[in-house]
């Protein structure tokens, strides 16, 4: 098989289609649910696919569209969902989402909504707020990013200024967001985190059914959000395009400060020192001992990382900060790729790995898996980083796969993936240490039991 | 707790609709069946195959998950291409744990693969037909492929790109390519439904009947609408062989090319899954003489039912006693491993919302481990799945249905060839039933409920109202179920397991069931210090 010159074609996507990403930041909404605004099978593939990491319930409705509405548009069909979904739910907040084919035959839905309003009467809806999705525009981060800060600006109202901190870390795991929330609270800082899906996207058993599952940012603290002292916001996504930060700080004033995700003792060292900085309150004893164990296994564990290379594959903030991370336990991200539009991993790495040029690094922007398999074969790395999707390469060429990133269907545990601050690094590191050491016992012709 | 005995179907059927908008209930209501056999398996009539409405939560998908993911997905060689942007490519990609198996090393196998044009702006705006071009142009580069599949999403019919003319014109560039599209849009239809139909034809009319040379073999059949989850095809396979029947080609699963192109070449087509793959069955009778009949390899006694319906229709001793000889052998493990799950398992309940076919086939299974299903529904049949193909002539088209092709077809003036001699018709009689499929509900107890196309609401309200003790459904469904404390069997991809065809998926399938019927996990959900009166009913174990 012959390596392609910049293919148009994408073979074995590593990027998924931006309304997916508006759901999952609709669910970080408390007594949200979401409707997509075209064909059925949109909402229907986006929620198969998002249940398969997840593995909990996920209701996304579709304004079902027909041939007709196809044709002459969908307006009739979206009120008609709007007035199902309220009756059955009952929620506080919907979530509007469009699709390429709503997009395509340019259904204004704002305007529907004006009408909808009008029609139905304020008083008697929930807060209704749409984004505009198409995928032929976007991946699912940018549909991420556009959904949260459409969120932001359709609820965000000023009033008395407070010391509040607003965190907007992204797309990380629901166990990563727990990790943040409490080191907020153990720091004593007023927060509101968004989107925050920790509970409703990984819930416990709760004795019997409910319909919108419990958790999410509240209503009142999205509102509040307009009158915080400081937003935070993590990853290189957020850096250049609309972002519910940058929106703060241009119509409320609220400064916007962009962080990488804290994974790794620097990244979180500076989001640490930053929280002291906010709260005025010293590092709470838990932290130290954490960031002391943690570096405790770094020296231990240096002779088997140091030198090894890494595919690392994925979303770009999840890439970008894994690849800092890398770097900083003496491992090399010798490929680190995403099917992002191009413009900002480079960038990013260039500036955050010193003698970036001497490591061998190689950056795949707007890449498939067929480009980071050439690559793959080429710079042969100990181990891949990233979702399930590099199961492929992994078993084909013979390379440990570490499932740290969404999408990850042939495991469980998705939503409980951990990579942020001293314990997530932990989990991760402990990971990359001993799939390297299995691999070698189980390469060892001898078959050693104790290293 | 009310017993399901004790509960009347009729306080069901009202509960379920009645948080419903009137004009959205009544047309429920009429999705909503009590279940009832009269004289010649005559059953109450069920509205099926019209729109989901708008804000409902379906399990349906739509024609383009139908017409790539359902019919061609499992094939292995030819490539194919989504139209489209990225997402519907992504989400068809290896979700259906279709299995495959190239005869060696160096066959091709494009399953891994899921190529799509990646459809941006640029294209909705001034066409994708160059782009898709250019696609093909990679796909051949690369993959060096036989045939070539475009596949299309909702975007490419709305801004006007031909795939037909797109396929045609690169046919040309590549004469030894085999180069076809689809017009299977998302909007196309009401569900999977009509991307089956638009599969349908395409194979038919650009792939089938273009190899004339058969395989070698004595009793060559076809197996039309199994598409190898979990391993079924190749436990079908395993059968045959042993049975000494030939399979010429499977629509779909572990199939290739060359074997759907000379497919017209077998003895018989017998068909699995009624709803995806009769179009097809239909077609190939017309054209080129080859008789269908419906079968079902899941269950064990099906499996052997099938197989002597198969043998019954050669009428060859040598076969006969082959098909006894294997029936025999097999069914010794399925009855010990039968008996033994059944010891627990019987007298539970079972409720099954899948599929096409799936929902029926399965009741077979559960019936043999002594359990009774109590509801059942289609995700996207029509009406002849659950009344019988008797209705067909009754069968209102609609705006959505006519919109997917009939095609006309007539019969080959070479290639068709009567299979049947006068005196077989006279042997096999009118008993013998080619062309039917009597359908789901007259194989279902009366007062059992009928439901199409149920949506998450009903769903609550069947668990709540009645807590069987397995849902059978899909991933989407999974997780909800499961928060009520009732195990969700997967029946698309079999919770990662299988197969569950033949004889050694029926004891895969019992000692599955058994196992999520056993499993003591409930038990922990209810803490030592909670005492809610609610929870103790709920998950009161011993
Ligand atoms: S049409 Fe667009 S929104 Fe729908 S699944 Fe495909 S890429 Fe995603
Ligand atoms: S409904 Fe249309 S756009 Fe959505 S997944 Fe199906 S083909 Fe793609």
């Amino acid at each position: 098989m012959k390596t392609r010159e910049a293919p148009v074609s994408v073979t074995n996507a590593c990027k998924l289609c931006s309304p997916l990403g508006a759901v999952l930041a609709f669910k970080g909404i408390e007594g949200a649910v979401c409707i997509l605004h075209g064909s059925q099978g949109c909402a229907t593939y986006i929620r198969r696919y998002m249940i398969s990491h997840y593995k909990e319930p996920l209701d996304v409705a579709s304004s079902s569209f027909s041939e007709d509405a196809a044709v002459f548009g969908g307006a009739a069909s979206l009120m008609q969902g709007l007035d199902n979904l309220i009756k059955q739910y009952r929620p506080a907040v919907i979530g509007i989402a469009t699709t390429c084919l709503s997009e395509t035959i340019g259904d204004d839905v704002g305007r529907i909504l004006q009408d909808y309003v009008k029609n139905r009467g304020a008083a008697k809806l929930p807060a209704l707020i749409n984004v505009s999705t198409p995928a032929y525009k976007g991946t699912h981060a940018d549909g991420f990013l556009a959904a949260a800060k459409s969120a932001v600006e359709a609820l965000a109202e000023k009033s008395e200024k407070e010391n509040t901190l607003n965190l907007f870390p992204g797309m990380v795991s629901p166990e990563d967001i727990r990790h943040l929330k409490e080191l907020l609270a153990d720091f004593g800082i007023e927060y509101t985190l968004f989107p925050d899906y920790s509970e409703t996207m990984d819930a416990g058993q709760w004795g019997g059914y409910k319909l919108i599952p419990p958790g999410g940012t509240p209503v009142k603290s999205l509102k509040n959000t307009a009158n915080a002292a400081l937003t935070i916001e993590f990853g290189i996504s957020a850096q250049n395009g609309d972002s519910p930060g940058k929106f703060l700080e241009e119509k409320f004033g609220v400064k916007n400060v962009n962080m990488p995700l804290p994974i790794g003792v620097k990244a979180t060292d500076n989001f640490i020192e930053k929280l002291e900085e906010i709260s005025g309150a010293t590092v709470p004893d838990k932290y130290l001992f954490e960031r002391g164990r943690l570096i405790d296994s770094y020296v231990d564990a240096h002779k088997y990382v140091f030198g090894v290379k890494a595919a690392v594959f994925g979303d770009e903030d999840m890439v970008a900060a894994m690849a800092v991370f890398l770097d900083e336990i003496g491992m090399v991200p010798s490929i680190c790729a995403s099917g992002a539009p191009a413009g900002k991993l480079e960038k990013y790495l260039r500036s955050a790995i010193t003698d970036f040029d001497g490591k061998g690094i190689t950056v795949l922007e707007d890449a498939d898996f067929e480009i980071i398999e050439g690559a793959v074969e080429k710079t042969s790395p100990a181990v891949m980083i990233g979702s399930s999707k590099g199961y492929k390469i992994s078993r084909k060429l013979d390379i440990p796969l570490i499932r740290c990133a969404f999408p990850v269907h042939d495991r469980i545990g998705g939503a409980r993936i951990a990579l942020a601050g001293y314990t997530g690094t932990q989990k991760i590191f402990d990971s990359i240490v001993n799939s390297l050491l299995e691999a070698r016992q189980d390469a060892s012709p001898v078959g050693f039991s104790y290293m | 707790m009310k017993k399901t005995a004790e509960i009347k179907p009729e306080d069901a059927a009202k509960e379920l609709i009645e948080a419903y908008p009137v004009k959205v209930g009544r047309k429920r209501a009429k999705q909503i069946i009590i279940n009832e056999v009269g004289l010649e398996e005559q059953v109450p009539e069920v509205m099926a195959n019209v729109r989901t409405i708008p804000g409902i939560i379906t399990m349906r998908g739509c024609s383009y998950a139908g017409c790539k993911g359902v019919v061609l997905g499992p094939t292995r060689d030819i490539l194919q291409i989504t139209h489209g942007p990225i997402g519907c490519g992504f989400y068809s990609w290896l979700t259906r744990r279709n299995q495959t198996r190239p005869a060696g090393m160096k066959d091709p196998n494009y399953m891994p693969y899921a190529m799509s044009t990646d459809m941006q702006e640029e294209q909705i705006i001034f066409g994708g037909e160059k782009k898709l071009k250019k696609a093909i142009e990679e796909a051949i580069d690369i993959f060096h492929p036989k045939a070539i599949g475009i596949f299309s999403t909702c975007p490419v019919g709305l801004i006007g790109d031909d795939v037909h003319a797109v396929a045609r014109d690169m046919e040309e560039k590549h004469p030894g390519i085999n180069i076809f599209g689809f017009s299977c849009e998302g909007y196309k239809g009401v569900s999977q439904s009509a991307g089956h139909h638009v599969a349908n034809n395409k194979v038919f009319t650009d792939v089938v009947g273009l190899i004339d040379t058969p395989k070698q073999g004595k009793y060559k059949v076809n197996i039309l609408g199994e598409y190898n989850i979990g391993g079924d095809a190749f436990e079908i396979e395993r059968i045959f062989e042993k049975a000494g029947i030939t399979l010429h080609s499977t629509f779909s699963g572990n199939s290739v090319y060359e074997e759907f192109a000379s497919a017209h070449t077998a003895d018989l087509n017998v068909v699995m899954c009624h709803r995806s793959i009769n179009y097809l069955a239909e077609m190939m009778e017309k054209k080129y003489g080859i008789p269908w009949f419906k079968v079902n390899f899941v269950g064990a006694e099906a499996t052997a039912k099938s197989l002597r319906k198969i043998a019954e229709y050669y009428g060859d001793k040598e076969l006969k006693d082959n098909v006894e000889k294997v029936i025999e052998e097999e069914l010794g493990e399925v009855e010990a491993a039968r008996k033994d799950a059944a010891s627990r398992c019987a007298g539970k309940t079972a409720m099954l919302f899948v599929g096409g076919s799936r929902a029926h086939h399965y009741q077979e299974l559960f019936r043999e481990l002594g359990m009774k299903t109590i509801a059942a529904g289609y995700e996207f049949a029509h009406r002849d799945d659950y009344e019988g193909r008797k209705v067909i002539p009754s069968i209102r088209v609609d705006a959505d249905s006519r919109n997917i092709e009939e095609l006309k077809v007539t019969q080959d003036p070479e290639r068709y060839r009567d299979r049947l001699t006068e005196e077989d018709r006279k042997r096999l009689g009118d008993e013998f039933k080619f062309k039917n499929y009597e359908g789901m509900m007259p194989d279902m107890d009366k007062n059992t409920l009928v439901i199409d196309d149920l949506n998450h609401h009903e769903m609550e309200v069947l668990i709540e109202k009645y807590r069987p003790d397995i849902f059978c459904a899909g991933v989407k469904e999974k997780y909800v179920v499961q928060k009520y404390g009732i195990p969700l069997k997967q029946l698309h991809s079999y919770d990662y397991g299988g197969p569950y065809a033949g004889f050694k998926g029926a004891v895969n399938f019992y000692h599955d069931i058994d196992e999520m019927l056993s499993t003591k996990v409930w038990s922990l959900v209810k803490a030592p210090w909670d005492d809610s009166p609610q929870l103790t009913a709920r998950y009161a174990c011993e």
